[in-house]
């Protein structure tokens, strides 16, 4: 008998999260906005991992892809956003979310396109060079966004404002509930294990006949749409975006996010999500010391513990003595 | 004419100081095939010696002659920044000597993050006017062609300095051991050269040609700031790789290559429609193409990855 755990989770972490936003009104507007964050961030997180944990591809560029995913669904609601309203019979529940499902797609698959674009060049070369053009990308994007035209559709250095706050609880959570259920199904699969192969042995797993360019490229197309996605729910819960929100450091934001988690175990991701987010909230006043903190976390990490707080193999061994 | 003249000269000066930072990246990479991502930061770092030297100092200076002082400026800080180079691979590379090489990707990103942050909480987030080493006259007459005391001074100093570095690699024993470990690390070994020493002594010799690179740069933009390391930075990077990663007269090519483009395209951006603001990206779709086309750069050798 086919064991449906999995899909369950989904289906009631799905519920869970309609059930949450339907009471969202009577939380602490602060308290739901740091939940938001941690759910965007779990998003980025978990898509990244797709990349550099579970594929060893490592990208410096992850807030690139978020940015064309913002901009992509931004400028869908902004520009669109009314008339696709109006044609779902709108303004109402329905319309709005239908609209807010379009651009949050049409975001995603720029964001995927731009994977695309990225990484048939650069992954067919050696892991430090996809750093670079990754975090060059992350730059050119940034540039090009700051000397777009103000009054264009992508609005200049100053970037977009007056998005609608569509974000709500059930989206941001529902998304990342599907972004780890992909995800997970996805490596645990039987194509997938192409991915783990490509991570553990690149020219061992192309003597066996695995594609590493392609695999490589799936993993990125894949990791960019979800952090395309996490992009249009950060632009529609902001409600401002500008290309300095989008800047390497964000990129590193959520490197630092894998790395603590442990490269390749998505429940360790998820978990140094929640806490570097809600840390983050902490550390406000201290502004100045966290990207200190932050990068003397990345050094003493890989010294001390390369593997991450929380790596796959520690899980895997609890199963198997259970 | 005269422009295009004028451009490709801005250009090469421009280019001459990427070609020294470049140096120092195809340098770390001949020896330990590895991306110091923090050389950029070094190089920043150097332009921060060289400020505060010049404060410390200032008495001093002003009573010897100009090109001793300009001498003992860019020779003072060019040893703190070869002392840093070598502490920072002590202290975070070497533990990850045999270790998978993300890891020590990895940390190369965090190295050059608490170096531009430290510095930030030292130095402070605002811009710093960077004080003229030689008064900033002009000397250029030929055919109205404009070139000032500074990037003459910056011209002399960064050939000076790729022929000292010539001369290391190929005419003294250390060079020979340099170029005896980036052949073959096991073998140098083998042949009693201390890898460790040499490895030290080329992150020492490339952070130096950093820190001067940064006291170049700041002479020729005078406003220097805790993240001024990132750009110059990735354009010598990409240098490094378009002249062939690992190949030392190549990043000095490829250095010059990137600095005369990006002033061609920012001089000429009204005449091919690409507004000044780019100039920034055009390293980057240098970089793009050369992987495209020619991964193992201008003068590389191509390598075979074995099992």
């Amino acid at each position: 008998m086919k064991n449906y755990k999995s899909q369950i989770a989904l289906i009631a972490a799905l519920a869970v999260s309609m059930g949450v936003s339907m009471c969202s009104d009577s939380l602490d507007a602060y308290a739901l906005d740091v939940m938001l964050n941690v759910g965007i961030n779990i998003i980025l997180a978990v898509s990244l991992n797709l990349v550099n944990g579970f594929t060893g591809q490592f990208s410096l560029g992850h807030a690139a892809f978020m940015a064309v995913g913002a901009y992509g669904a931004s400028i869908v609601t902004l520009e669109m956003g009314g008339p696709l309203v109006r044609v779902f019979g709108g303004p109402g529940w329905f319309a709005d979310s239908l609209t807010f499902l379009i651009a949050l797609t049409v975001g995603g698959v720029c964001a995927a396109v731009a994977g695309w674009l990225v990484g048939v060049p650069s992954l067919r070369l050696r892991g430090d060079y996809l750093a670079i053009v990754t975090l060059g990308f992350n730059e050119i994007i940034r540039v090009v966004l700051q000397n777009t035209s103000g009054d264009g559709p992508f609005g200049g250095a100053l970037g977009l404002k007056g998005i609608e706050p569509f974000t709500s609880f059930f989206w941001v959570f529902a998304i990342a509930a599907v972004a780890i259920y992909v995800i997970a199904a996805l490596v645990n699969s039987t194509y997938g294990r192409g991915f783990l192969a490509v991570r553990d042995d690149e020219i061992a797993a192309e003597s066996m006949g695995v594609n590493t360019v392609r695999y490589k490229v799936i993993a990125f197309v894949i990791g960019s749409f979800f952090a395309g996605l996490a992009g249009g729910l950060y632009a529609h819960l902001r409600t401002t975006i500008s290309p300095e929100g989008f800047n390497f450091l964000k990129s590193v934001d959520v490197v630092v996010m894998v790395i603590l988690g442990g490269m390749g175990s998505t429940v360790g991701v998820v978990l140094a999500a929640v806490i570097l987010t809600v840390l983050n909230e902490f550390l406000r006043d201290f502004e100045q010391y966290r990207m200190i903190v932050f990068s003397l976390l990345l050094i003493v990490m890989m010294i001390m513990r390369p593997q991450g707080l929380l790596p796959a193999e520690f899980f895997a061994r609890r199963r198997k003595s259970a | 004419m005269a422009q295009l003249l004028q451009q490709l000269l801005n250009g090469i000066f421009l280019g001459s100081i990427y070609a020294l930072i470049a140096l120092g990246y195809t340098m770390v990479y001949g020896v330990l095939r590895f991306i110091n991502f923090a050389h950029g930061d070094v190089f920043m770092l150097g332009a921060f010696a060289g400020l505060y030297l010049n404060k410390l100092m200032g008495p001093v200076l002003a009573a010897v002659p100009w090109p001793v002082a300009i001498g003992l400026v860019l020779l003072l800080s060019m040893l703190i920044c070869a002392t840093l180079g070598i502490v920072i691979e002590l202290l975070a590379y070497r533990p990850l000597r045999d270790k998978p090489r993300l890891n020590v990707l990895i940390t190369a990103i965090g190295v050059s993050l608490l170096l531009e942050y430290t510095g930030q909480l030292v130095f402070g987030a605002t811009q710093q006017p960077f004080p003229a080493l030689i008064p900033r006259t002009n000397v250029g007459g030929l055919g109205g062609l404009t070139v000032t005391t500074t990037q003459v001074l910056v011209a002399i100093t960064a050939f000076g300095l790729m022929l000292a570095l010539r001369f290391i690699v190929l005419k003294t024993k250390m060079g020979l051991a340099m170029r005896a470990l980036s052949l073959n690390p096991t073998a140098s070994a083998l042949m009693g050269v201390n890898n460790s020493v040499i490895i030290s002594f080329t992150f020492g010799l490339g952070s130096a040609l950093a820190a001067a690179g940064g006291i170049l740069y700041a002479s020729l933009y005078p406003s220097i700031e805790p993240f001024m390391g990132i750009l110059p930075g990735l354009k010598a990077f990409v240098a490094a790789v378009l002249g062939g990663i690992g190949n030392i007269p190549g990043a000095a090519l490829g250095g010059l290559i990137i600095g005369v483009t990006e002033t061609l395209v920012a001089g000429y951006s009204q005449q091919i429609g690409i507004p000044s603001g780019y100039r920034d990206g055009v390293a980057f779709v240098i970089l793009i193409l050369i992987l495209l086309f020619k991964p193992s750069g201008l003068l590389g050798k191509v390598e075979r990855e074995k099992v």
